[in-house]
């Protein structure tokens, strides 16, 4: 064990804080739920690309930088620190793209990682539909086969960033005949396709960050088919991972949050009791916590290790302490908690709000938090299944 | 940069393990709660056979000469099999305590006879109100009201036992005459020792909490495995699984704290003592979590004497005060992060 950085690491990171500190917005750019916000968010990131920052551990051959986890850790840690924009092709870049470098064939790599480096090509998630949530594996939507196309029928929702994206990622019942698992084909779609229509969906927060996705025979060639036919969900439990475990949701992140409260208490601690004093500091303790169970992690995967069911460890304990953190938050605001940012009296009451209402979703996004103590239950205790 | 152990350092917490898991069994436990001492001079000539008390004595007194971080993984281990040995008392604080005072001659007397498991230790702090195994202890190093430390032989001290709800631990309430005679640190260097005796006892205290806190999740596993109601295991239920999955994720947040703690006393890192309350309040915060769920998951039968469950239950309760309570830590953290210019957020963790 050795919690020092190397000379090289440390360079790494300067490098990294130069560039961000040289090129980061001075405003916060509009939300990228909204159309100006996300055509602004892509310039961020065209700008972030050209920088070679864009992907940090992906190799240079895809538009990434060649570095390892670590590395990548740091570039998160001072990407926030920076407070540099959100990700707006987060569900290509940390979902898709490290599950394309696994199952995806040469020609799909090079076909689709540069322009998800770039973000010239922005990605939206297919898995919900009406019928199935929690319940992943009740998909209904199809994929037929006609010769070298699949026929797409059927509907996806609550896809987020759907209404400003180009490609969506989602898997299909690709045997009419199949149930649960088995049948499911993983399939990327353009969402420019003659028979696709978008829908946007307004969020808690008004904006519209979800869109439904209807297929009326959209034809996709098959060479957009992600591993073989059938071989769908194996692939789509790859994507789950991700999302619920170290590239989405970096420490940092939550680091930043746990920093920012410590301040508003600062700023509010007149008004502030003894109970609110402990929730703010523990909050903070846990952000660190989350960071060193992060680096473990790291150190663990550069030697070979895996992320298995850990992962839904990752995922509710990041959710709620995200959630905790917003609370804690408005509490500290008392009265003025309520005030939306344009309110004349809402100076110092930030973005807390908004985080509050984001960090409500995510208990129950990327599998809820209820999906994912039953696979700590079943797939780390070995508790017997249902 | 790496985080985690070595392949020797996860050998040897093997090692203990299954040792313990072979000799300190639950009946062994319960033999014991049973003596009058609560302790077994035997038992820890066995442990010294492992290595255990002379963990951090230094190879030249005849200890292995090891740090935190090789010794965090085996305190971990006690707290697992529920040792009733004074292990933070002699091995963790007591005999790095010693080797600091900087009394050459103090050292040779009593380090080789720790190391060779012939000699116990305690240790006083303001942060316990009572002096843990001082009975079994041939040397008290204990301060004064003032702070200053004097090192006393037992015979010399007043012992008060004050019975707890864990049959382990076994507390004193010490009255000693604070003679300059005694005296081995004052002032800023007591203060100083007694720092970083308090690092060592809530590091190792935190250590026992995490394996504690394993056992108990481990036990309630096991039984919601067995036992059936409605005709099926009750650990198929969910209102089961996510009690217990709530634990898991406790403990596993908890043990990354622990074991950055261990790095940063054995490194000596200026914020150890930060480090050190993060990783002593989550552990307990955690272990006294899983005893209250354990319990739930056992219903009525782990509410006999007769079930094994409530040792790991009042060790963690127990271990939980120890070596400053939670609020005590709390407190603590609170100081150093809400202080102005405190390093904080994302790039601050190292």
């Amino acid at each position: 064990m050795d919690l020092r950085y190397t000379p090289e690491q440390a360079a790494f990171r300067a490098e990294a804080r130069a560039w961000l500190e040289a090129n980061v917005p001075a405003e916060p750019l509009p939300s990228f739920d909204t159309l100006e916000g996300s055509l602004a968010h892509r310039r961020w990131e065209a700008k972030l690309h050209a920088g070679g920052w864009a992907m940090v551990p992906w190799p240079r051959e895809y538009g990434g930088r060649g570095a390892n986890l670590l590395e990548w850790l740091i570039f998160e840690e001072e990407y926030y620190r920076a407070g540099a924009p959100k990700r707006i092709n987060q569900n290509g870049i940390f979902l898709l793209g490290p599950t394309l470098m696994e199952f995806g064939t040469p020609a799909q790599k090079a076909r689709y990682l540069p322009k998800m480096a770039s973000s010239e090509e922005v990605w939206a998630q297919g898995w919900s539909e009406p019928n199935a949530g929690s319940d992943m594996a009740a998909i209904q939507a199809l994929a037929v086969r006609d010769a070298d196309h699949y026929v797409l029928r059927g509907q996806k929702t609550w896809a987020s960033r759907g209404a400003f994206a180009d490609y969506l990622f989602g898997l299909f019942r690709s045997d009419p005949a199949s149930e649960r698992h088995k049948g499911l084909t993983f399939l990327l779609v353009p969402l420019r396709t003659p028979g696709v229509t978008v829908r946007p969906i307004a969020q808690l927060g008004g904006e519209t960050g979800f869109a439904e996705v209807f297929f009326d025979d959209a034809r996709v060639p098959v060479e957009s088919r992600l591993a073989g036919e059938g071989e769908g969900w194996k692939v789509a439990m790859a994507t789950a991972g991700f999302e619920r475990g170290l590239m989405l949701r970096s420490p940092a992140r939550f680091q930043e949050t746990a920093r920012r409260l410590v301040e508003l208490y600062r700023e509010n601690e007149a008004g502030a009791d003894a109970l609110l004093r402990e929730a703010v500091v523990r909050c903070w303790v846990e952000a660190e916590a989350y960071a060193l169970d992060t680096y473990r992690t790291v150190s663990r995967l550069l030697e070979g290790g895996k992320i298995g069911a850990e992962a839904s460890l990752n995922k509710i304990f990041w959710s709620e302490l995200d959630l905790r953190m917003h609370e804690t938050a408005l509490r500290l605001l008392g009265p003025r908690g309520e005030l939306l940012p344009g309110a004349p009296a809402a100076k110092g009451v930030g973005g807390w709000l908004d985080g509050y209402l984001f960090s409500l979703s995510g208990p129950i996004y990327a599998g809820t938090n209820e999906i994912q103590r039953n696979v700590i239950a079943e797939r780390i205790l070995g508790l017997p299944r249902e | 940069m790496r985080f985690g152990f070595s392949e020797d350092q996860l050998l040897l917490q093997k090692t203990v393990r299954d040792f313990l898991r072979a000799e300190c069994t639950p009946e062994h436990v319960r033999a014991l709660w049973a003596t009058e001492s609560g302790r077994s001079p035997d038992f820890w000539k066995k442990l010294a056979e492992v290595g255990l008390p002379g963990l951090l004595v230094p190879e030249g007194h005849g200890g292995l000469g090891m740090d935190e971080i090789d010794a965090v993984l085996l305190f971990e281990e006690c707290g697992r099999a529920a040792l009733p040995e004074p292990v933070v008392a002699t091995a963790a604080v007591g005999a790095p305590l010693l080797a600091e005072l900087g009394d050459d001659a103090l050292a040779a007397r009593w380090l080789p006879r720790v190391a060779a498991g012939e000699a116990r230790l305690a240790a006083g702090h303001p942060a316990n109100a009572f002096v843990a195994d001082a009975h079994v202890a041939d040397l008290l190093l204990l301060p004064d009201d003032a702070g200053d430390l004097h090192a006393v032989p037992r015979g010399e001290a007043q012992l008060t036992a004050q019975p707890a709800n864990d049959p382990s631990q076994r507390l004193f309430e010490v009255r000693f005459d604070a003679a300059p005679a005694r005296c081995v640190a004052r002032g800023e260097r007591a203060a100083a020792l007694l720092a970083g005796a308090l690092e060592r006892g809530a590091l190792a205290t935190a250590a026992q909490l995490v394996g504690a806190t394993e056992r108990l999740v481990e036990l309630a596993v096991d039984y919601a495995s067995q036992r059936e109601q409605f005709g099926r295991p009750i650990g198929s239920f969910q209102a089961v699984k996510h009690h217990l999955a709530n634990v898991k994720v406790k403990l596993e947040y908890a043990r990354p704290l622990v074991y950055r703690a261990a790095h940063s006393v054995a490194r000596r890192d200026p914020r150890r003592a930060l480090h050190v309350s993060m990783a002593k309040s989550e552990a307990g915060e955690a272990a006294a979590f899983a005893a209250r769920t354990a319990l739930q998951v056992h219903g009525a039968i782990g509410y006999t004497f007769e079930q094994d469950l409530h040792i790991w239950m009042r060790r963690a309760w127990s271990l939980d005060l120890a070596w400053g309570t939670r609020p005590f830590h709390r407190a603590r953290i609170a100081e150093a992060v809400l202080a102005p210019g405190a390093a904080l957020g994302a790039g601050t963790t190292f």
